[in-house]
């Protein structure tokens, strides 16, 4: 009598843990379709990026032609631009990733693939964060190895340069992701730009604060991982809040 | 393939001031097909999207299998293709590339699959080029492979049939058929009637 | 249902009369509080022992900075509302926050600016507070952009919505990383409120002016509203009937 129950909650023990099982499953499963979902979306941005190069190469040289207005504008004395130069460094940096956001959803919310990411019963979420990924490697990542150039160029000593290239390569992830919200926030509107500036420069601004700050240490030769941390802590921050609201947005602007 | 029944209960839905649709309602079954026809900004394309959850209505509710889609919109969304009025295509992509991105992203695909695909809508010969060189009646058509590769139980077309030259028509409705025949269904928005190989279906006819 | 309050909220009809009816007993004392901050804040406070007379702008400036910050906090849980629970009167009540908030805090930047004058002897001066401030207008500006260029009412209120959030969460990290930059840059802040030593004749009129204050935007936002659900119905059946009495 005792083993025909101990035997009864037994198969029931079991049965709850296959049904945990098989959901843990569904969920690995899950979490696997839509990285490779992402993973796709990833590609696919990247591939047509190198198809159109044009645009590829137009907010680097936007980048190198702000920083070279300011030698100009200014005084070719690289004292005088050593003590502007982070500050400069940064609002280049800063209005070259904004110039290449209005790419970003653009061409997909008219083609209609934006729908489809959408409607794919993956998760949107992982779709905007691949998307973004693709911007940041197509922009920020660029402009992370072409600042040594900028920064040479403004009167930094080469020993600057690994922590210059570090803190743009950090605060260009934040940049990008605080860039498609904005960008999703703004489709259907004709005419975007000046209202995609308004709405996302005064969001950017710690990465502002920060990432000059790093700059202008790492050119005294100080150190710089304070400035850095809160960088990559903003980092962190926008990837987890970040793709979510830019999936609401894409939502928002199909409905 | 799953039966699944696709119920609309009482849809009302507003833009701004317009009251674009006024309290739809129909039962769709697995294995067959609803025409919905009506005159231009009749509601046919925001009827297809209030169904496909991209639109919220402000009255009624939408049932696939008995749950309000709701309450589950992805899971809903893995059982349906949405064919838009344009095709959702890369046009510095080839169809090929295209198809291998746009369907990859729903489900894994082979390279064989996709030739089978492309075979069966006659873009043997031209898969391989961009698509902003190919015409509107091709492009349709890579969207079409693109449907013949989801075989999920619902299909919302939005005018399939636009573009395409006699046998293109007939195509459509060969796709239809088949969708039918495992179990499908079709909710397809149309100005014509849907071509005859799709076989009989029901009609739904929205005001203006 | 206690839920219920909840719910009607949901009907324009009701919050267009909820909204008249309510106006008065906001307008008024809200009328008499900044009438009776004045004169004492003007009249009755003695001159401030360093600035003299010019601490006396501190009655207009301190109530529109607080005011600023807590329009846009109403604007964002509004519009969070609205957004999570589709109740379109929360949309109204987003948009109706915006402009005011704007003004709030376009009359504390200037304020702070004429203040600043008898102070750091220059009119602006990239206090962190005044720089919170100019950016804070940036983001209603960008709030109330937004608004303008989508043509479609609710992707308009939907998508503003989301900015308003969006913006709510950044607020903090903004006024921090300003905050953690002017440190940098200068010496702490001359400018400090709350000082223990506030004489109590000087700040029960400034504590008037911000109840005032308060009161005044509840009642502005109360009109601003009707104004919003007026052209957002303006279909429906209900707006003639209301508008004869």
């Amino acid at each position: 009598m005792s083993s025909r129950v101990s035997s009864a909650t037994g198969s029931v023990a079991t049965r709850a843990a296959a049904e945990q099982g098989a959901a843990s499953a569904t969920v690995a499963a899950e979490t696997a379709a839509a990285l490779r979902a992402a993973r796709l979306a990833l590609l696919r941005d990247l591939q047509l990026a190198f198809r159109k190069r044009s645009q590829l190469v137009q907010p680097l040289a936007f980048f190198a032609l702000v920083t070279m207005l300011f030698p100009l504008a200014v005084s070719p004395e690289l004292s005088r631009l050593r003590a502007i130069a982070p500050g400069v460094l940064w609002v280049a940096a800063l209005l070259a990733s904004l110039l290449a956001l209005e790419f970003l959803f653009r061409d997909d919310a008219h083609d209609g693939t934006l729908e489809q990411y959408a409607l794919s019963g993956q998760s949107l979420t992982w779709l905007m964060f691949a998307k973004t990924a693709a911007h940041w490697l197509l922009t920020g990542v660029p402009l992370a190895l072409m600042a040594p150039l900028a920064a040479l160029s403004l009167g930094a000593s080469p020993a600057a340069l690994p922590g210059i290239v570090a803190s743009v390569t950090v605060g260009s992830v934040t940049l990008s992701l605080i860039g498609s919200i904005g960008a999703a926030l703004t489709l259907g509107i004709k005419r975007s730009g000046a209202l995609l500036s308004l709405l996302t420069l005064p969001l950017s601004l710690p990465v502002l604060i920060f990432g000059a700050r790093a700059t202008e240490l790492a050119m005294h030769g100080a150190p710089l991982a304070a400035p850095l941390e809160l960088l990559a802590a903003l980092a962190v921050l926008g990837v987890t809040l970040a793709p979510l609201a830019a999936a609401a947005a894409v939502r928002i602007s199909l409905e | 393939m799953s039966n699944e029944t696709l119920e609309v209960e009482n849809l009302h839905l507003w833009r701004g001031d317009r009251h674009v649709l006024k309290g739809v309602s129909f039962t769709l079954a697995a294995g067959a097909c609803l025409e919905v026809t009506g005159p231009n900004g009749s509601g046919k394309t925001s009827l297809l999207r209030t169904l496909c959850g991209l639109m919220y209505p402000e009255e009624g509710r939408v049932l696939w299998g008995g749950h309000d889609v709701r309450g589950d919109l992805r899971a809903f969304h893995t059982a349906l293709a949405y064919l838009g009025h344009e095709p959702p295509l890369k046009a510095d992509l080839s169809a090929r590339e295209n198809l291998h991105y746009w369907i990859g992203v729903r489900r894994p695909l082979s390279a064989a699959e996709l030739d089978t695909a492309l075979a069966r809508v006659g873009a043997r010969t031209w898969c391989e080029r961009l698509v902003r060189t190919l015409s509107a009646g091709q492009k349709r058509r890579v969207a079409l492979a693109g449907l013949a590769l989801l075989a999920v139980p619902l299909w919302l077309l939005d005018e399939p049939t636009t573009n395409l030259d006699a046998e293109g028509r007939r195509l459509v409705g060969g796709l239809i058929a088949e969708q039918l025949a495992r179990g499908g269904a079709v909710v397809a928005a149309v100005h014509h009637e849907l071509p005859p190989e799709a076989g009989p279906a029901g009609r739904l006819e929205l005001a203006a | 249902m206690t839920w219920t309050w909840f719910h009607r909220l949901g009907s324009p009809p009701y919050v267009y009369a909820l909204a008249a009816r309510l106006t008065p007993w906001f307008a008024w004392p809200a009328a008499l509080l900044i009438a009776g901050g004045l004169w004492g804040g003007l009249v009755l406070a003695p001159p401030d022992y360093q600035q003299g007379d010019g601490f006396r702008i501190v009655y207009v400036h301190a109530p529109s900075a607080w005011m600023s910050l807590m329009v846009y906090m109403t604007m964002a849980i509004a519009a969070a509302i609205a957004l999570i629970w589709r109740i379109k009167v929360g949309h109204a009540v987003a948009a109706a926050c915006a402009p005011i908030g704007a003004s709030f805090t376009f009359a504390a930047l200037v304020t702070g600016a004429l203040w600043g004058e008898p102070m750091w002897g220059t009119y602006w001066e990239w206090d962190p507070r005044l720089t919170s401030m100019l950016i804070l207008l940036f983001l209603y500006l960008g709030y109330m952009g937004l608004r303008a260029g989508l043509e479609d009412t609710q992707r308009a209120d939907r998508a503003s919505a989301l900015l308003a959030v969006a913006g709510s969460v950044n607020v903090p990290i903004i006024h921090y990383s300003v905050t953690w930059w002017n440190s940098l840059h200068q010496a702490p802040s001359v400018m400090r409120f709350g000082k223990p030593t506030m004489a109590l004749s000087m700040l029960v009129p400034l504590l008037m002016m911000l109840a005032g204050f308060t009161l005044y935007f509840v009642a502005l936002l109360l009109v601003r509203l009707r104004g919003e659900v007026l052209s957002r119905e303006r279909a429906a059946s209900w707006i003639p009937e209301v508008l004869k009495t």
